[in-house]
């Protein structure tokens, strides 16, 4: 066999991908509608947030860590972002808004980064303890309500079209925003920044093994630092675009998604001990899990059960992906006796 | 002679009041292998710290290519060429190899951007060296341990290396890949570059080096022509005494055999292993790293069950399908690793010691008796002479010697007929070796039957009193105590 196609066969990306299209034509024979212009849309559109965390996530878990402060930094961002441009009553476009959340998520980011890349503590109790203190920020000092309406430049920015697709049937037209170009843009940057940068290639490297990448030259707490930085980049874009495609700021409903995030990414086949999986595989991961949340109404399965069902999902893939590296650690093992 | 590449003189050491070195030298000439031996503790990794720079001295010179180095950091001693090869190889196991080999070079270039037809081309200038052929777009972490080590070494190359300390390069590698390793070894002679070889496995320095140095409890003892060293010298400047050749001889045997194994079976680990075991002997099982002698030891216990085959306790076949089941047949085993899997590192000695037995030692309804469990830690310490001031330390604080007592103290405490060892002194100096050796031969001949299985032959030799070698994962020779020796397990276990 092709050296190219058994690695691929080796990797995890292929197998989410067949249980993608399983899943989708088991939906498309139930109901008929899943292969339809507005159903992809649709999902597309549903991915965009999930996606964009996703990244930040991949990154936090490359690079050996994990973050699960993310949907708190992305809530207070975007909340201190939208309440202050209406009470200046801005009328400009959306430009404004996406710096200053980039503005705000990089220093919350900066925090994450200073305990984790500096001062060399566990991600996990670091970002689990930034959580709620962004959240505290939110709910004590800003006084967070749900702000119903939001300034203009956002609104048109998440109602104008990109896409339109209709339904030939039932008539439903559904929209992609233009929100998407930013997960799109987003992707490349950060694709091209892990393949193509010496900063990129570290992340990995220090994943693999930190004191080797000391000791091969790279900043290791520098690299750490400037890590969670984007993470909270990101984050707060996608706090953004949020609220943006939802026309309005709830501040606490993006609370909680951490887990599924979490969950879609390791699907994905990125490793949680670090250093393990690609861009492509966490998207697929991610992009698993908002298909299923959002097929349960096509499936005609009653939304409660929707808890069970991605977790399911999550546990068989999950389940997959480990039978997969055991067989193939077996065959090394089988291989190296054989070559002695 | 031509002037020596490194020559270090009377090196001095301390890490607050333990004088790690009080006096050690060594001195490599140009395109050399050198071997330098020694105990644990010796004072070898040390030496090796400060030649590449992460240890500074606190007295002696060190001179390279005839010039004086005062202060040496890591950067001076990769500059001048000296590589380090350790024992974990530093690499990258996620990454693939081609990247392994150029990250540090693209690093040290203060690039920006990796550019992937640089890292080809670096990399495969890299195996071409040492004329390794590697997948260079796998992932190191599939990799066999040889070939992790082929890596480092082509890494090293790229450094215009001109030495190469290389630290028990053999320790996990089959006898097949050493042969490989050694190969490499010469070549790199060739190419003019010296060679630091570290071991304590005699044989090795034998068969690779050409010159020897010898460290013992930090200072130097020997050094000389390889040519010139025998087995008797090697092993007096190791240890510092003279060992007799005592071999053990059971004092009474048990009519009827304590534990037999009939056709015991491990797929893809050891396939139809036979013996008999009688009490008051030590059986010796011996063989290379992969040849199934570890699995043997684990099926035993019941940690890896075995596909088929019986064992036999007291003329009854029994089924052994976890340790609960061994522990309730009286079969204890002393594991390999003993940090990892013999002892809670974390607990105290006390704990430590009564583990095993913890179920007998209540009041009765499962309430533990605190006074039992005193009395029964203050006799074990006191009859392995463990050497603590408080059996309420933590293991951590004791010496690997103490720890490997803690360990036979756990399982004497459980009254029992067979116990099973594997490798019980690795990693243990010479003289806890020695004890824990006559310890054993005590409990043989108050009526144990004692299974050690090891790849250290004196070991196995003086201490057993029958030897089985497997080869391949079966008993291809077995030898009583008295036609016993150490050509005759090499040619049997090769």
């Amino acid at each position: 066999m092709d050296k190219k196609v058994k690695r691929l066969l080796h990797s995890n990306e292929p197998y989410i991908f067949l249980i993608i299209l399983v899943f989708g034509i088991a939906v498309q024979i139930k109901s008929g509608q899943f292969f339809t212009g507005n159903n992809i849309v649709d999902l597309l559109s549903a991915l965009i947030v999930p996606g964009l965390f996703a990244i930040g996530e991949f990154l936090a878990l490359i690079a050996g860590g994990i973050d699960v402060s993310f949907p708190a930094l992305a809530s207070l961002a975007a909340y201190a972002t939208t309440k202050l441009l209406l009470d200046m009553d801005y009328e400009g476009n959306v430009v404004a808004a996406f710096a200053i959340a980039i503005l705000i998520g990089a220093v919350f980011g900066a925090v994450n980064g200073f305990f984790i890349g500096y001062l060399n503590l566990n991600a996990m109790i670091v970002t689990l303890g930034t959580s709620s203190i962004f959240q505290g920020i939110m709910q004590g000092t800003l006084r967070a309500q749900q702000l119903s309406a939001i300034p203009p430049g956002m609104k048109n920015f998440g109602t104008t079209a990109f896409i339109v697709a209709q339904n030939r049937q039932s008539g439903i037209t559904s929209v992609l925003p233009y929100t998407f170009l930013i997960l799109g843009a987003v992707f490349l940057i950060i694709a091209f920044m892990l393949r193509y940068t010496i900063f990129g290639r570290g992340i990995y490297a220090l994943g693999g093994n930190p004191i080797s990448a000391h000791a091969a030259g790279f900043h290791v707490k520098r690299t750490k630092f400037l890590m969670y930085i984007i993470i909270g980049v990101i984050a707060s874009m996608s706090g953004i675009c949020r609220v943006c495609m939802m026309q309005q700021m709830h501040p606490t409903n993006m609370l909680g998604m951490e887990m599924n995030i979490i969950a879609g990414v390791v699907l994905g086949g990125v490793a949680l001990t670090g250093g393990a999986g690609t861009m492509i595989g966490c998207m697929l991961g991610t992009f698993l899990i908002v298909m299923v949340q959002n097929s349960m109404i096509l499936l005609g399965i009653p939304t409660t059960w929707s808890n069970v069902f991605v977790g399911l999902v999550i546990v068989a893939g999950v389940a997959i992906s480990a039978y997969q590296s055991n067989r193939s650690a077996k065959q090394a093992g089988r291989h190296a006796k054989e070559a002695a | 002679m031509a002037q020596s590449l490194l020559k270090a003189e009377h090196i001095k050491i301390s890490f607050g009041n333990v004088h790690a070195l009080t006096d050690v030298s060594l001195e490599i000439q140009p395109g050399e292998i050198h071997c330098l031996a020694g105990e644990n503790g010796c004072g070898k990794s040390t030496l090796i710290k400060i030649i590449s720079g992460v240890y500074q001295r606190d007295g002696g010179t060190i001179e390279f290519d005839g010039k004086q180095l005062d202060k040496i950091t890591p950067i001076d001693s990769i500059n001048l060429g000296i590589q380090v090869i350790y024992q974990d190889f530093s690499l990258f196991p996620n990454l693939t190899v081609a990247e392994n080999l150029a990250l540090n070079t693209e690093v040290a270039s203060k690039k920006q951007l990796v550019s992937w037809k640089n890292v080809r081309k670096i990399a495969e200038e890299a195996v071409s060296r040492i004329h390794f052929d590697v997948d260079l777009d796998r992932k190191v972490e599939s990799l066999t341990v040889a070939q992790k080590q082929m890596v480092a070494i082509s890494r090293a190359l790229m450094f215009n290396a001109r030495l190469i300390i290389m630290d028990e390069p053999t320790t996990a590698l089959t006898k097949k890949e050493v042969d490989a390793l050694f190969q490499i070894i010469l070549q790199l002679k060739q190419q003019g570059i010296a060679i630091l070889f570290i071991s304590h496995k005699l044989n090795e320095v034998f068969e690779i080096s050409e010159r020897f140095t010898i460290f013992r409890n930090g200072e130097l003892v020997a050094t000389g022509n390889t040519k010139e060293l025998d087995d008797k010298k090697f092993t007096f400047y190791m240890t510092g005494r003279e060992f007799a050749d005592s071999k053990f001889t059971p004092k009474k045997l048990s009519d009827a055999p304590v534990m037999e194994l009939k056709d015991l079976t491990l797929n893809g680990s050891f396939e139809q292993v036979s013996f008999s075991l009688r009490g008051g002997e030590i059986l010796g099982i011996t063989g290379l790293l992969d040849s199934g002698r570890t699995e043997l030891a684990l099926s035993m216990f019941g940690i890896r069950p075995a596909d088929s085959g019986q064992i036999i306790r007291g003329g009854k076949p029994v089924r052994i399908g976890n340790p609960r089941d061994a522990i309730e047949n009286r079969i204890g085993l002393v594991p390999e690793d003993r940090l990892s899997e013999g002892l809670f590192l974390q607990r105290s000695i006390g704990d430590n010691i009564i583990i095993s037995e913890i179920d007998r030692l209540t009041k009765g309804k499962g309430i533990y008796d605190l006074e039992k469990r005193d009395r029964e830690i203050e006799r074990w310490v006191k009859e392995l002479e463990i050497k603590t001031g408080n059996p309420d330390n933590p293991v951590t604080t004791l010496s690997g010697g103490n720890q490997q007592r803690i360990v036979l103290a756990k399982w004497l405490a459980c009254n029992l007929d067979v116990l099973i060892l594997n490798g019980p002194t690795v990693g243990v100096d010479i003289g806890s070796k020695h004890d824990i050796h006559t310890i054993l031969q005590k409990l043989a001949n108050e009526g144990l039957g004692v299974i050690i299985i090891s790849d250290d032959l004196p070991e196995v030799i003086g201490n057993c009193s029958r030897v089985l070698v497997i080869k391949s994962g079966r008993i291809v020779a077995e030898y009583s105590s008295e036609e016993v020796d150490e050509k005759k397990i090499i040619d049997a276990m090769m």
